[in-house]
């Protein structure tokens, strides 16, 4: 039997420092905080070292930076993708709901 | 291996220009994207894409690949000439921000491994962290309410003894953490890519979503069940057993009901800090009219009841 893996649930329960966030996505404080002031990612809190990121953050880093990468987006443009991409979301998701595909 | 036609993938011809290769490449970039298509099989082609602009945006890698491309079509079998890494030597250099690990056998074979792989491996003092892994796992909702253990199976890119980078097909064992919802990810460390010459591994992320059930459907963490009820059920009130995710539960219907009427079950949905609630959606089941008897009684019904329930629609 393999053993049991307990992994973290990256949902709006969980809140992350700056250095966690960094850490889970691989990249400097500095890319992070260029993210912040472009909206990508919005923390709770008034300065770096008291902000405190939402989980979903995780996620909306790593796209900005895979966009950034394959697409070159920059980033306000990614910042601007990921609020069509959660809007998009939430439509098709209304859509199912109302019994479409 | 099966040759690659990388002209064909990017839907360019041959004596296309670098600008041509250029355009070609960020239309189906973004068309193909993970993050923003909707096509079945984006990843893959997307990542075809990526190969293929990697080799015909460089003008050495364009040469040498036109050179091998002579003889071969693309999907014929394909093996490199005997001699072939002597003449070109990609091998341990040569890559600008691509990562070989990301591209298939066939680039490989032509291209090397980079100073990841390959020959150099031995010798590379190379560390790198291994790569995160992205998975969707279906999670049935009585799952998501009880929480529960599952077992998953995917394949995670490994170094085999001899440097190579080869899927290797895993097993885990997963817990789902009680009241998850449907897009949440799960981030298990340490479970990703191996890493690279000592190099930590890298992270799995599993993105849940709910295997259709067929009484309840979730929003967030709120559970919906259609209720059927017969219509003196919901003229004059009464009390049923509904199915919840938690098991049965009685419930009131209030005098004076209709259809699509909304019952709120508090709490009784998916659970959590502030767990979701379970709303029971009303919808009206008439018995048929098909003896005599039944008959005789709608048309009383009409006498003693009468109802325009089209009086809002002004006819």
């Amino acid at each position: 039997m393999t053993e049991l893996l307990t992994g973290i649930v990256l949902d709006d329960e969980l809140l992350l420092s700056l250095r966690e966030l960094c850490r889970l996505c691989g990249v400097n404080a500095e890319n992070i905080i260029a993210m912040v002031d472009e909206g990508v990612v919005e923390p709770q809190g008034a300065h770096p070292g008291e902000w405190r990121f939402r989980g979903m953050s995780v996620r909306r880093v790593q796209i900005a930076l895979q966009l950034q990468r394959d697409l070159r987006v920059n980033l306000p443009g990614a910042a601007l993708v990921l609020d069509l991409l959660e809007e998009l979301e939430e439509l098709r998701r209304l859509y199912r709901q109302r019994g479409g595909i | 291996m099966e040759f690659k036609d990388y002209y064909q993938i990017l839907g360019v011809p041959r004596e296309a220009t670098q600008d041509d290769i250029k355009r070609a490449y960020r239309k189906l970039a973004r068309k193909y994207h993970p993050d923003v298509s909707k096509e079945k099989d984006a990843e893959a082609r997307f990542k075809e894409v990526g190969e293929a602009y990697e080799v015909l945006k460089d003008p050495e890698k364009r040469a040498a690949y036109d050179q091998v491309g002579k003889q071969w079509k693309a999907g014929q079998e394909f093996h490199p000439p005997p001699d072939w890494s002597r003449e070109f030597d990609f091998r341990g250099g040569g890559f600008t921000e691509a990562d070989p690990s990301r591209f298939s056998d066939f680039f490989r074979s032509i291209f090397g491994h980079g100073g990841r792989g390959g020959e150099h491996f031995e010798h590379a003092t190379f560390r790198a962290r291994g790569s995160d892994q992205h998975a969707k796992i279906l999670v049935d909702l009585e799952d998501a309410y009880h929480g529960a253990t599952r077992t998953i199976t995917l394949t995670i890119p490994e170094l085999d003894a001899q440097g190579n980078i080869v899927g290797q097909l895993r097993t885990l064992n997963v817990k789902i953490p009680k009241g998850i919802m449907a897009g949440q990810r799960i981030r298990l460390a340490g479970q990703g890519g191996a890493g690279f010459g000592g190099g930590p591994n890298g992270d799995l992320y599993l993105e849940v979503e709910f295997q259709p059930n067929p009484l309840f459907r979730a929003e967030k963490h709120d559970i919906y069940l259609e209720l059927p009820v017969t219509p003196w059920e919901a003229a004059l009130g009464t009390t049923v057993v509904a199915p919840t995710l938690g098991g049965k539960v009685e419930l009131k219907i209030p005098p004076g009901s209709q259809t699509g009427a909304k019952l709120r079950l508090k709490g009784r949905g998916l659970p959590g800090k502030t767990p979701g609630d379970q709303y029971v959606v009303l919808r009206l089941v008439t018995p048929p009219a098909d003896t005599p008897e039944a008959k005789a009684l709608y048309r009383t019904m009409a006498e003693k009841l009468p109802l325009n329930p089209r009086e809002a629609l002004g006819v």
